[in-house]
């Protein structure tokens, strides 16, 4: 039995230790908005944050978690911070297809929470473990730029 | 709206920006059954015999004897759902293994045993002497230019393959339900896949209906290949009663679906002897694959593409798709335009330096088209072409020869080049395809409510299309943009408004869509529900004719100017990218944020092709299989690029707008090559231009002069 915080509340799993966490969030948890893009650590999509960093969950072992508390975007979804990124997101036209957003969203919170006033540097660094095909990644930078201006003092 | 091209936020932001959206992978269908593909391993063979393992209850094989028309329709219908007595490339579908749990029919699927007898195979273009399909047109007196020219000079270029890499892998649902077939996939193009599950299961069309579950990212990649696995899983929906679900790993994906077509293209000019161009010479080889597919359409593109945005006094063009015992190669955003024109680009920049001249650029502005010119086909050019103000606006922003000039002398290590592109793309499909094969229809529906829904088979694959309709439509009618209303399109609901490709929605179904808001403001009546249907209509064209190669391909084209400056570290070989500017004539963009995310990414998966996409084939194999051995640029890898449209509107388009999706891809390779040709001080010929390659040729060229 694994006891873990997942969206900031209290859960239980009960199953194949080393299932991905991708996995488990998706299938038993219904936490669909977690995607699949490579499944090799290698794409971000599956980006959730696990005691606040970014982790990708497609080579994270549900038997790692043990106390941990995991955060995907439908817990983050509420906050405040996620309504300036979400303005900020628009803003800037940093959403295409939308698959990589996501995991997009956890990079920038995690990110921001380090580093409220990143440079361009920075931010790109910050992203670096997420891939994007359809934007070409400057209008989401703009995007966190923008909200690290919009939200100061939320991070 | 003051303005139709003001940005709004765009209709979908707010359920893919909250992860609500459902893409294939998201569906919970009770009773689902997991597909997964069983694939050969052999380039080229006969298959003598395969051996199913003994399976449960509840676990199907599904084959070519579960596909009453074994062929996926395309164009023609050459290519099996399911390989029968042969197989022509690595990883081409035997059969497929159905059933509850996915670990057990991935076991299955590990347990089958297929005999071989090897069959002699091509693996390359060189290595194929089989032409799948073989075009060529000639414009004015070529044979006479070349004989009496006072010199000839030829080069070759190569391009690689290229995969589409959307970050969602290709996915798709199939389901039976009294006699009714449903697919519900990743797509582009909801009535192709109609097609193609109508022919190969033999039913009538009125028993399919497809359903395009939002697209991650497509580029070309989801334009044909869903009609295959769409075919697959409408089998085995209807052989097992059950919903089938069929989502791809990434490696399969990257392994076995469609890229970008590998090309070898020679050009030769014909000089006078005061090094005027007398007459060009392009012959195009684009490695087909396997199986023919969209081949035969792309190299229409590339063969039209050939002249580049130039007028010769003539052109002739020959073409060849090469059939290779390697995976088929189809649709990928600019569709065969890219491997042209980082030809011609580079081939024009090469007859400059070869003639003495400083810059390219001065060579290349002597032969612009301009409007009223004659295409390389025999149409031409109707509308005002603006690339003389376009060069304008893309040297004062890039001062880009100033640097040129400020390049031509550097030493050390670290040396920085520049180059610029320039490029057209023809807008919708080539020749009279939309008036004979697409004939689009569409229709906007009012409810009692006065919302008005869009019904068209355009699909939004993160491109916009459900914003720009919308906009399109409130604009017209002035109305809202929350009343306007457009969801995913259902083939049950929606008609017939082709296909989501060839840079054509916008400016083909979004003015059918101008021109339906116009007659539904005339007719509007409060609190009715209403409809009303359009109906492509064909501009006033020189009809195109393929035999004869003649005629004009599109009714209109939209251009580019790109140019990129980058700096090569001489010792390691590896350039750094410093500057990126984009100048385009899209005829007037229906929102400019998305048009700016069209010309970013577009751009950035240009210089990606150009630099770091390396795919190679080896033994047939496709040796790229994930994202970590396939490098596509990541933000760390790009810099803040510098864009601007000019606005030369387009009678034919809504608000004067034309294509624009493929367009941003064309320019960057070329302008890429000749940066890093400054820089690096050697010729660029082949991309993707790889740090080991460049590397290759740095030393190469030492060694030459020693």
């Amino acid at each position: 039995m694994i006891e873990f915080y997942l969206n900031q509340k209290k859960v239980q799993y009960d199953g194949e230790p080393t299932r991905r966490l991708l996995d488990v969030l998706r299938e038993d948890f219904g936490l669909t908005e977690v995607k699949e893009g490579c499944g090799e650590g290698e794409c971000g999509a599956c980006a959730v944050l696990i005691d606040g960093k970014t982790r990708q969950s497609c080579i994270t072992a549900i038997g790692s978690l043990e106390g941990l508390s995991v955060m995907t975007l439908e817990g983050y979804k509420h906050s405040e911070q996620y309504k300036v990124l979400d303005q900020s997101f628009a803003e800037a036209g940093a959403v295409q297809c939308g698959f990589c957003t996501p995991g997009m969203i956890m990079a920038a919170q995690s990110l921001l929470a380090e580093n409220p006033e990143p440079s361009d540097a920075e931010i790109r660094d910050g992203i670096s473990g997420n891939l994007c095909r359809c934007t070409g990644y400057n209008m989401i930078v703009d995007a966190i730029r923008m909200a690290s201006q919009k939200g100061k003092g939320l991070w | 709206m003051v303005n139709i091209s003001q940005s709004i936020t765009k209709k979908d932001h707010i359920e893919k920006m909250t992860g609500e959206t459902q893409y294939i992978a998201d569906y919970v269908i009770p009773g689902m059954n997991h597909a997964k593909i069983v694939r050969a391993w052999r380039p080229h063979a006969r298959i003598k015999s395969v051996r199913f393992p003994e399976m449960e209850t509840g676990y199907f094989v599904i084959d070519y004897r579960d596909v009453p028309k074994n062929g996926v329709k395309i164009i023609r219908s050459e290519q099996p759902v399911f390989a029968e007595n042969e197989v022509r490339f690595i990883g081409e579908a035997v059969a497929m293994i159905v059933g509850a749990d996915v670990i057990k029919v991935n076991a299955y699927v590990e347990q089958v045993k297929i005999e071989y007898e090897d069959l002699p195979a091509a693996l390359s273009l060189d290595a194929s002497d089989d032409a799948m399909v073989s075009y060529h047109y000639a414009h004015g007196a070529v044979t006479d230019a070349f004989q009496k020219a006072a010199r000839v000079i030829e080069k070759t270029y190569y391009t690689g393959h290229q995969e589409q890499a959307y970050i969602e892998p290709q996915g798709a649902i199939g389901l039976y339900q009294d006699g009714k077939i449903t697919v519900i996939a990743s797509m582009q193009c909801p009535y192709y896949v109609k097609d193609a599950v109508t022919f190969a299961m033999d039913v009538p069309a009125e028993s399919v209906q497809i359903i395009q579950s939002t697209t991650g990212g497509a580029f070309g990649g989801k334009e044909d290949y869903p009609s295959l696995i769409g075919c697959m899983v409408a089998a085995a929906a209807k052989k097992t009663g059950k919903p089938v679900r069929l989502i791809f790993e990434r490696g399969e994906d990257m392994t076995v679906t469609t890229k970008r077509h590998p090309a070898q293209i020679v050009y030769s000019a014909a000089l006078d002897e005061h090094d005027g161009i007398l007459g060009i010479k392009a012959d195009i080889k684009l490695d087909g694959g396997a199986y023919e597919g969209l081949s035969g359409v792309v190299l229409q593109r590339s063969m039209i593409a050939a002249a580049g945005v130039y007028r010769f006094p003539c052109i002739e063009v020959s073409g060849q798709v090469m059939m290779t015992h390697t995976v088929p190669n189809g649709a990928f955003r600019g569709f065969g335009a890219p491997q042209s024109f980082f030809a011609i680009e580079r081939f024009m920049t090469h007859l400059a330096t070869h003639l003495g001249i400083q810059d390219p650029v001065d060579f290349k502005k002597r032969y612009f088209v301009k409007q009223g010119d004659s295409t390389a086909t025999g149409g031409s050019f109707r509308y005002p072409v603006i690339l003389p103000e376009m060069l304008e606006t893309a040297e004062s922003l890039s001062r880009y020869t100033e640097k040129h000039e400020r390049y031509r002398m550097q030493t050390g290590r670290y040396r920085k080049g520049i180059g610029m592109s320039f490029f057209l793309h023809g807008c919708g499909f080539t020749g009279s395809a939309e008036k004979d094969y697409i004939k689009s229809v569409i229709k906007l529906v009012k409810y009692p409510d006065d919302t008005i829904e869009l019904l068209t088979s355009t699909t939004d694959m993160g491109q916009g299309v459900k914003t720009t309709f919308a906009k399109i439509v409130a604009e017209v009618m002035a109305l809202p943009i929350d009343q306007i209303k457009i969801v995913n399109p259902d083939t049950d609901r929606v008609p017939n408004s082709g296909p989501t490709v060839a840079s054509r929605s916008l400016m083909i179904v979004g003015k059918l869509l101008e021109r339906a808001a116009k007659r539904l403001k005339s007719e509007y009546v409060a609190g009715k529900y209403q409809e009303v249907e359009e109906r492509y209509v064909h501009p006033e064209m020189v009809p195109w004719d393929i035999t004869s190669f003649s005629g004009d391909a599109y009714p209109t084209y939209s251009w580019g100017i790109n140019v990129i400056e980058v700096e090569v570290d001489t010792l390691l070989a590896e350039t750094k990218l410093i500057g990126v500017w984009g100048i385009f004539d899209v005829g007037r963009a229906i929102d400019e944020t998305i048009m700016r995310g069209q010309i970013e990414g577009g751009m950035l998966q240009g210089i990606g092709y150009a630099s770091s996409e390396k795919m190679e084939i080896i033994g047939g194999a496709v040796r790229q299989s994930g994202l970590s051995d396939y490098i596509i640029p990541t933000a760390k890898d790009t810099v803040p690029f510098v864009t601007r449209t000019l606005d030369n509107p387009y009678d034919g388009g809504p608000f004067g707008a034309k294509g624009a999706g493929e367009l941003t891809i064309i320019g960057s390779a070329p302008a890429y090559a000749e940066a890093v040709e400054q820089a690096a001080g050697v010729p660029v010929a082949i991309i993707p231009m790889t740090p080991e390659r460049l590397l290759a040729a740095m030393k190469q060229q030492k060694r030459g002069e020693r």
